[in-house]
């Protein structure tokens, strides 16, 4: 098992170009946005000479590539700059946002994994019988709804219509976390379902139809200890790449649901810096799901690998 | 007569179609297998052999199904059996070995948790105790160094290690009968010799009785004692494995007999059988051998020929067999 994990070290020193290649699209596309920091910060009244100043004092004067490497440079020593709306350092701002972003993306795994595996299993167990179309047409409606509706919709029945959760807000201990960043993650969970339905549904209906899972028949083996044994982890094989693939859109979901429930996430932080025209914070916040996507990819090869013994990433020659 | 191990009777295999004329693949199938018995079911692809036994271990393929008849096995009816009761029989009662090594193991399983987890479900054994349980049967089917192979996957051993792990596999629970489908057809020639001799001694330590079902003249002649001969679904042919292939009562079989090759007589020129096998779903009246048959005259193709008793224990179903074969011997 552990030898043919080393390929961990190398694809982490592969990801050093793709870091850079990020802070230099990040830095500059930030740039193209039009509108400047110290107006958004002065306001519409502010005079040119006020702006000129604050301007000069920010260091925006200077030449995009000076700035660029101020940036590369203080980026090195871990120092992402200061916010410019708030005038903390985006680190610190950075360490407030991610754990809630973190947690709202774990918690929506979770949920839409709990939603997609039996849905699948039903959907494989019998392909084309009554239950098999009512998933299907689940998850045809999973994949035309729009997230931002769908967050709506659950808000108005179960937090507004029921009051059974909150409408929006973090709350202040962990318990509460968890029972404020239910819904914002059953959201972000069911846009993700139809996805890992389908690819589950598909390879478990191989699996079922294997010739190891007749070997296991022939042992005796049947129901729930068949799917359990035999059935779940061979389909869920494929279905990790699929999961992996899906994170990194989860998280440009996840900026929008964020604003839709009010958490004070990386999707809040992100959009409210735009606004002003934070350059530090966008960049921070932009850097941030960069580096987690790229971990997101080791460790969807990591799963894999240890789902799979037949899986080698480690012995393989690269073309 | 003591009761048959397993007792099928007039077994019809096929695809139900709710318009229009089902598909019938194996046809009216009727044979017994003692205790201890070594059975083989030989025919060319497409005969419905896998089927029928595949029909014994309750793993039809989907939309195949057992349309009529009965399998008795110690007495207990096995067609309509509940899914939950008939899975307890297989393992401690019925096993199977199947045809591919390659992809009959699960690939992501050690090959050691894979035998143990019969042992385990129904000898009440511990996870340490079916382990070993597990290492011994391997030593049994001649793996070297069966500690170490069976914390090995699948893919990383040979087809011949891996038919012998399917082996140690079908008979962890002390099976009384032992279903295989063609188990050596994917190996090589002398892997082949070797694991069927496995098989065979296995076979006589537990007194288990065979069923074996194969295209390969050879391998019935080495492991069995009786067979049947199939033909697009049907038995035309059956009794001591001696008394057929000394004297065919079938064309068929003595067609195949005469296309394979046979170390005694090893000039002997190979005769193949005119044609191909009928197509299952345009069936013809009569006997389904008859358009390839060198003897065949009209009433061949009238009614399905009758299985008649051509010498003590030996069956054949040719309406023609009397004239065409006293002819030869004569």
């Amino acid at each position: 098992m552990l030898h043919r994990l080393r390929f961990i070290p190398g694809r982490l020193v592969q990801s050093i170009p793709v870091a850079i290649g990020v802070t230099i699209i990040v830095f500059f596309m930030a740039r193209l946005l039009p509108g400047n920091p110290a107006l958004a910060l002065l306001g519409q009244h502010a005079t040119k000479a006020s702006v000129a100043a604050l301007s000069k004092q920010l260091g925006l004067d200077q030449p995009l590539w000076q700035q660029y490497l101020i940036f590369l440079g203080r980026l090195f020593q871990g120092n992402l700059g200061t916010s410019i709306t708030y005038q903390m350092p985006v680190t610190q701002e950075l360490a407030q946002a991610i754990p809630v972003t973190l947690s709202l993306l774990g918690l929506a795994l979770l949920l839409s994994l709990v939603i997609s595996i039996p849905l699948a299993a039903l959907a494989a167990f019998r392909p084309g019988g009554a239950r098999d179309l009512g998933v299907r047409g689940f998850t045809l409606l999973g994949q035309g709804m729009p997230q931002f509706w769908l967050g709506i919709m659950l808000i108005l029945l179960l937090a507004v219509g029921v009051r059974a959760f909150p409408v929006g807000g973090y709350g202040e201990t962990a318990g509460d976390h968890f029972y404020y960043l239910f819904l914002p993650a059953l959201t972000l969970g069911i846009t993700m379902c139809p996805t890992i339905i389908r690819s589950l549904r598909s390879s478990m209906i191989n699996v079922l139809e294997s010739e190891y899972v007749g070997t296991a028949k022939s042992k005796g083996s049947y129901g729930a200890a068949l799917f359990r044994g035999h059935v779940l982890r061979n389909a869920a094989i494929p279905t990790v790449s699929v999961i992996g693939v899906n994170l990194g859109f989860l998280v440009g979901g996840s900026l929008v649901i964020e604003k839709v429930f009010a958490l004070p996430g990386l999707g809040s932080m992100m959009i409210n810096a735009i606004f002003t025209r934070d350059f530090p914070t966008i960049q921070g916040v932009t850097l941030f799901v960069a580096f987690f996507v790229v971990v997101v990819g080791i460790l969807t090869d990591v799963v894999y690998t240890i789902l799979d013994p037949r899986v080698d990433l480690s012995s393989k020659e690269r073309a | 007569m003591e009761t048959p191990l397993l007792s099928v009777k007039s077994l019809t295999i096929g695809i139900r179609r709710p318009k229009g004329s089902d598909t019938i693949i194996v046809d009216d199938l009727s044979f017994d297998i003692q205790q201890g018995e070594r059975f083989g079911i030989v025919g060319e692809s497409g005969s419905g052999k896998s089927l029928t036994l595949r029909a014994i271990a309750d793993l039809l393929p989907k939309g195949v199904k057992v349309l009529s008849g009965s399998i008795l096995y110690n007495g207990a009816e096995l067609v309509g059996m509940p899914t939950a009761q008939r899975r307890k029989l297989m393992g401690p009662e019925i096993a199977m070995i199947f045809q591919e090594p390659m992809t009959a193991l699960n690939p992501v399983i050690r090959v050691g948790d894979q035998i143990a987890e019969g042992p385990r479900r129904y000898l009440g054994l511990s996870k340490k105790a079916a382990m070993e349980l597990a290492i011994e049967m391997m030593a049994k089917t001649g793996i070297p160094d069966p500690a170490r192979r069976a914390r090995a996957y699948p893919h990383e051993l040979s087809g011949g290690l891996r038919q012998r792990i399917m082996i140690a596999m079908a008979l962890s629970c002390g099976p009384k009968l032992l279903l295989c489908d063609e188990p050596t057809t994917a190996l090589d020639v002398t892997v082949q010799h070797q694991v069927l001799k496995v098989l065979e001694e296995l076979c006589d330590d537990s007194g288990a009785a065979l069923a074996f079902v194969t295209h390969d003249l050879a391998v019935v002649n080495q492991t069995c004692s009786d067979l049947a001969v199939m033909y697009a679904g049907h038995i035309i042919e059956a009794g001591r494995v001696k008394d057929v292939f000394s004297d065919p009562r079938h064309p068929y079989t003595k067609g195949l007999l005469d296309s394979a090759p046979d170390f005694d007589q090893p000039d002997r020129d190979l005769v193949p059988i005119p044609g191909f096998p009928p197509n299952l779903a345009a069936r013809t009246a009569g006997c389904a051998f008859a358009p390839r048959c060198a003897f065949a005259v009209d009433a061949c193709t009238v009614a399905i020929p009758p299985t008649l008793e051509v010498a003590p224990g030996h069956k054949a179903a040719c309406i023609e067999s009397e004239r065409i074969f006293e002819g030869i011997l004569a």
